[in-house]
């Protein structure tokens, strides 16, 4: 069984936009997200600039519940319930529905489960108050409290599966939901994932040095893919979300259709052959990108656009080459190469969620986003690719196939091929 | 404090709990907290919590067990009260 997978709905919560309509402004016009975080001075990070979306909890309020939302404490469940209640609104769908929907299911990943609930918890504990607690810390502090909350508001009956797979997390969400449709084991399937980067998670990535520290008082200049001027990422907050539908199902119902999912893959290079506990290894991202292809029975030359990892480390020159070697293209004849992270930073589990929504809003709109701080590419990354591949101002383009990967901690990859939705 | 001020106080305890807000401003001491009120039962420990702020006094667990509908929460209250912990 091969059925065709469309994508119906998005939603996101990204650090410059909280609705489809504004992150698509946002994402055409090179509209920076990320912004001086006075307590990251205070704490005397080294990194001091974030991607925050400008969220406040009243937003929730045609969301869930009232009293669901009383007592809600974990942001990156805040930002999945939203992205993912407005994808499925997005959809054609209502909110509520008396009935539980057994053929539709839900893949939202994480990477880490709400540190601020869990500090709450810590120090009731530690004072010797944990009676005081209360009945909503456990479902907020497990990892799939997040598919809890989605899936319990919107009746789903299917398979429902927190994943996480680090900074690979959300193409591979999406990635699990294609395949239980493809292979007829769901209709349906609401898909995406969150993160809530709180100071703990990014003192622990500071510590490592990875992150963007000469920009400080210029935060839209800090996250630069691909520039020679970069010195590490911008970790960033949000969450992304899709629905995919059976073409079938998609169809009877009368949906609209963004695009559809052809193909992907997930695999690791078993930290093996340069593949490490934080860098991936070539092998494996060189597999998982032609694997993909062969899934989606597209060619390298069918693919327009590379929506890449590049996070703006000393990865983005190998990740380029990666990409070059997969595809066998270079110089003139390479896709058109963008990061979103150069406008939003990089939301860890998030990214791939996010990152595919303007993946598919780029295939229907018909353009190529800006990169952000490009203004000095790196040498090597010309030598291989060229210039005008890598575009510095929005491009007005028909864009037929897009490549969509990301490589997370734990040498694991994802990579998803999406196309304009043909009726053939 | 009477019964009929524990309830007045009792209301605002309960209200964050309930979507049945109606229901909530007509509530009497037979009034049900899971039935009537559509309280989810894991939050009746919150509402312990709240009530043990909100009145300075402690519930033990024999107490908690008996509070499932507005006067048995009332009978509690108005004991801890005026015999505090």
């Amino acid at each position: 069984m091969n059925n065709r997978v469309v994508i119906t709905g998005l939603g996101v919560v990204a650090p410059n936009g909280l609705t489809i309509p504004d992150f698509l402004h946002a994402i055409q016009n090179g509209i920076s997200g990320i912004r001086f975080v006075p307590e990251y001075a205070d704490l005397k990070f080294n990194c001091q600039v974030s991607g925050i979306p400008e969220f406040e909890w009243e937003q929730l309020h045609n969301y869930i519940t009232e009293t669901s939302l009383y007592g809600l404490k974990g942001k990156g469940i805040a930002y999945g319930i939203k992205a993912a209640l407005d994808a499925w609104t997005d959809a054609g769908n209502e909110i509520v529905s008396e009935e539980t929907l057994w053929e539709t299911g839900c893949v939202f990943g994480s990477s880490v489960a709400d540190t601020d609930v869990i500090k709450i918890a810590i120090t009731r504990v530690d004072a010797k108050e944990s009676k005081k607690l209360g009945s909503r810390v456990v479902e907020q502090i497990m990892n799939s409290g997040i598919t809890a909350y989605i899936s319990g508001r919107l009746g789903l009956g299917n398979k429902i599966i927190n994943n996480s797979a680090a900074c690979a997390t959300g193409t591979q969400s999406i990635l699990m939901g294609y395949e239980y449709i493809k292979y007829g084991m769901a209709k349906r399937m609401v898909v995406g994932s969150s993160e809530y980067v709180d100071r703990y998670v990014f003192g622990g990535f500071d510590s490592m040095r990875v992150l963007s520290r000469k920009f400080n008082d210029e935060p839209e200049k800090a996250s630069r893919p691909m520039s020679l001027s970069a010195g590490g990422f911008v970790p960033g907050s949000g969450a992304g979300a899709l629905v995919l539908e059976d073409l079938d199902f998609a169809l009877a119902r009368g949906a609209k259709i963004y695009g559809e999912i052809l193909g992907g893959s997930t695999n690791s290079g078993g930290q093996r052959n340069g593949g490490s506990m934080t860098a991936p290894g070539p092998e494996g991202v060189i597999r998982c990108i032609r694997e993909a292809m062969a899934d989606s029975t597209v060619t390298a030359a069918d693919i327009d656009l590379i929506s890449g990892h590049l996070t703006a480390t000393i990865a983005d020159k190998l990740e380029i080459e990666n990409w070059s070697r997969a595809l066998n293209r270079t110089g003139g004849d390479f896709p058109f190469v963008n990061s979103l992270k150069s406008m939003i930073g990089h939301s860890l589990s998030a990214a791939g969620s996010i990152e595919t929504v303007a993946a598919v809003l780029q295939l229907k709109y018909n353009f190529v986003h800006p990169n952000l701080n490009l203004e000095d590419p790196i040498p090597e990354i010309l030598d291989i690719i060229g210039a005008n591949n890598l575009p510095t101002a929005k491009v007005d383009k028909v864009i037929n196939t897009v490549a969509k990967a990301n490589f997370g901690f734990g040498d694991v990859n994802s990579c998803l091929i999406i196309s304009k939705y043909k009726n053939n | 404090m009477n019964r009929k001020e524990i309830l007045i106080e009792l209301k605002k305890v309960l209200a964050p709990y309930t979507e049945s807000k109606a229901m909530l401003d007509g509530i009497n001491e037979q009034t049900d907290l899971i039935k009537d009120l559509n309280i989810n039962s894991a939050n009746l420990v919150d509402i312990i919590i709240d009530a043990e702020a909100q009145y300075n006094i402690e519930i033990d667990f024999d107490a908690a067990e008996k509070m499932y509908n507005v006067g048995n929460c009332i009978d509690v209250i108005s004991e801890k009260i005026n015999k505090p912990a």
